[in-house]
């Protein structure tokens, strides 16, 4: 099994997603350059924390044109797991594999630091080995993480369970305190219909390692170790 | 020259806490009168077509293919003709 992690001009989280892939979990990996027009070879996608093309006009926007899109794109409707962290879950959004979109946070503050989050779905590659409610505390860091979706698509999501994470307190109430970002019902992430596309603001390959806080984060890529194949 | 003069801002259902930021901002400055602001972008395109209805419909495209995303905001344009 082989991952993929992609680079686009101005991602910044793709080292710490192969440090924790070849350092942590020994896994056979290698970066896929937003230029790039296959993604062959590979059995999993990662969409990296950053500002991809500075984020200009939206966060997301222009990296949703790179020409490495239309391979991830048809990648996920072949069903290929593929999983967006950060600035990856708001190309994921623009590109129209996952519903809603990110915007400004509620405080208009940049928010680097700890938070909770509740596994509302154990239904997806990622989050198959959690336990269900299981509240995993990981890094959050951005500045645009305030989730939002149309009532009819929130009533959708709710319905068909492509809610996965949810901002919560440590024991895992889902309250206003524990919301960083203003995001509508504390969702931090979510998953698209067929459930093999994730993406999540919190940063999962800043949580895998106890030297750095927490090994919460390596829940996420451990489902894909035992998993991925299966599906 | 025809030139698109284009107005993205955020749906009326979507929370701008910048646009209330700043009305709280003008308040504080002792404008009371405003009940509402919201921030949007503005962008200026010139295009090298010169047949407005052909650019209205070339306008609209690129607005709902990249300019403005449609979950979160909506759009308006103007095609104007100006020197060159």
């Amino acid at each position: 099994m082989r991952w993929g992690v992609l680079i686009f001009p101005g991602t910044w989280s793709h080292q710490d997603f192969g440090h924790v892939f070849q350092d942590v979990l020994g896994v056979d990996w290698g970066y896929v350059w937003h230029k790039d027009t296959s993604v062959a070879g590979y059995d999993c996608l990662f969409l990296p924390g950053g500002f991809a093309h500075g984020d200009y006009l939206r966060c997301g926007a222009i990296a949703r044109f790179s020409p490495v899109m239309d391979a991830l794109i048809r990648f996920a409707r072949d069903g290929g797991s593929v999983l967006g962290s950060c600035n990856g879950f708001q190309i994921l959004c623009e590109a129209g594999l996952l519903p809603g979109a990110l915007l400004r946070n509620h405080s208009l503050q940049y928010r680097c630091r700890w938070v909770h989050i509740r596994t509302e779905s154990t239904d997806t590659p990622f989050t198959q080995t959690a336990r269900s409610d299981q509240v995993l505390k990981i890094p959050i860091s951005h500045g645009e993480g305030r989730y939002y979706a149309s009532p009819e698509t929130l009533a959708r999501l709710q319905s068909s369970g492509q809610i996965v994470f949810r901002y919560s307190t440590p024991d895992g109430q889902i309250t206003e305190e524990a919301n960083p970002n203003g995001s509508l019902e504390n969702i931090a992430g979510v998953c698209n219909e067929g459930r093999n596309v994730v993406g999540l603001m919190p940063h999962p390959e800043r949580a895998s390692e106890a030297l750095l806080g927490s090994e919460d984060g390596r829940i996420l890529f451990q489902g894909l170790l035992e998993g991925v194949l299966r599906r | 020259m025809l030139e698109a003069q284009i107005h993205v801002t955020l749906k009326r259902s979507v929370l701008d806490p910048q646009g209330d930021t700043v009305r709280s901002g003008l308040a504080t400055l002792g404008f009371q009168g405003v009940t509402d602001c919201r921030i949007g972008k503005f962008m200026v395109l010139h295009l090298a077509e010169r047949d407005p209805v052909k650019a209205r419909a070339q306008v609209d495209e690129m607005c709902r293919k990249l300019l403005a995303n449609p979950v979160i905001e909506d759009y308006v344009f103007q095609i104007c003709e100006v020197g060159e």
